[in-house]
């Protein structure tokens, strides 16, 4: 039964993976540059619906863009210069993992930064409480918590 | 004794920080994108007039004078709220104000300013959309301001309010125009 369900659901995804093919055929070379188109344009945001990829999204722009990423590979361009032909249009928004920059520190560091904070934090105030175990029964606070 | 105030302290940071959040996000489009155009050369264009189409207008044909561009679309929702803004202040800008068809049917958008009357000094058309994509443009209605130089001097996505004309297109029209005197 659980095979059979599973079975059921793989054949479902592949029906809607190729019909997501069928709604935007391009003509690749060859299978690697097919991966490598779905790999960037996956890391890549629409500017459309911004929570989708260029990959995924059927937004109108999405396929005209698609069509220029793939009119631009044709011509031989890099990944590198490909992102930085969109960037330069819509900004670094566009790249699903944003450049270390000077405005994107906090982005980067904060997160880091406040596991570290909170984990001193944590120590500081597990050492407190060990050191004076002894005097947690005769403190008169009651500062057991 | 001070630890005890520990938690208390925590929670009214969070209150602090959760409100600053509600707050930002009153005044912030969290959508928003800074458009990296403003202050470089505009891109080049060259297409065709709405009403027509045998004729067409350059970037090059514009430059001496500032304007603005008014990306729309007879498709476009928004384009329908902004429209009777852009009716009021389009003589009041001191400069032209150009409409920008964007991905439409010139049939379609001749039939729109029919129907909603035309504040536009000319109108452009980009049918397939391709010089938009140079523009950075993802949801019409957009709006750039260009300098005399053919500059990008100020850029709003979505539909002009009299409250954005007055605190930041205005001024940046006026800053535009100062800077060439």
């Amino acid at each position: 039964m659980k095979h059979a369900l599973l079975l059921l659901a793989f054949a479902l995804a592949l029906i809607v993976s190729v019909a997501a093919f069928a709604i935007d055929p391009l003509p690749f070379k060859d299978d690697a540059q097919r991966q490598r188109f779905q790999h960037l344009t996956s890391q890549l945001r629409c500017m459309v619906c911004q929570n989708e990829s260029l990959d995924a999204s059927n937004a109108d722009l999405a396929k005209d863009l698609r069509h220029q990423i793939f009119e631009m590979m044709q011509q031989g361009k890099s990944d590198a210069q490909i992102k930085q032909y969109l960037v330069a249009r819509y900004s670094d928004f566009v790249l699903y993992d944003p450049p270390l920059k000077a405005s994107t520190v906090a982005l980067w560091f904060a997160p880091p930064a406040l596991v570290i904070v909170g984990g001193i934090v944590v120590f500081v105030l597990l050492r407190k409480r060990a050191k004076p175990a002894a005097q947690i029964a005769t403190n008169e606070m009651g500062d057991d918590w | 004794m001070k630890v005890r105030l520990i938690p208390f302290a925590v929670f009214a940071l969070l209150v602090v920080l959760f409100g600053v959040g509600i707050v930002w996000n009153e005044h912030h489009d969290p959508n928003y994108v800074p458009s990296p155009l403003i202050g470089k050369a505009a891109p080049a264009f060259d297409l065709p007039k709405l009403d027509d189409p045998a004729q067409r207008v350059r970037k090059a044909d514009l430059l001496g004078k500032a304007y603005l561009i008014n990306v729309f679309a007879s498709w476009c929702f928004a384009c329908g709220d902004e429209h009777p803004v852009l009716m009021e202040y389009a003589n009041k800008f001191g400069v032209p104000l150009i409409g920008y068809d964007y991905k439409d049917k010139p049939v379609d958008a001749k039939a729109w300013l029919a129907r909603h009357g035309n504040p536009y000094s000319q109108v452009i058309t980009d049918e397939s959309g391709a010089t938009a994509i140079d523009f950075g443009v993802y949801g019409a209605p957009e709006t750039f301001l260009v300098d005399a130089r053919g500059v990008i001097r100020y850029k709003h996505i979505g539909p002009l309010t009299a409250e954005v004309i007055a605190q930041e297109l205005e001024p940046a029209i006026r800053a535009a125009q100062g800077a060439m005197r």
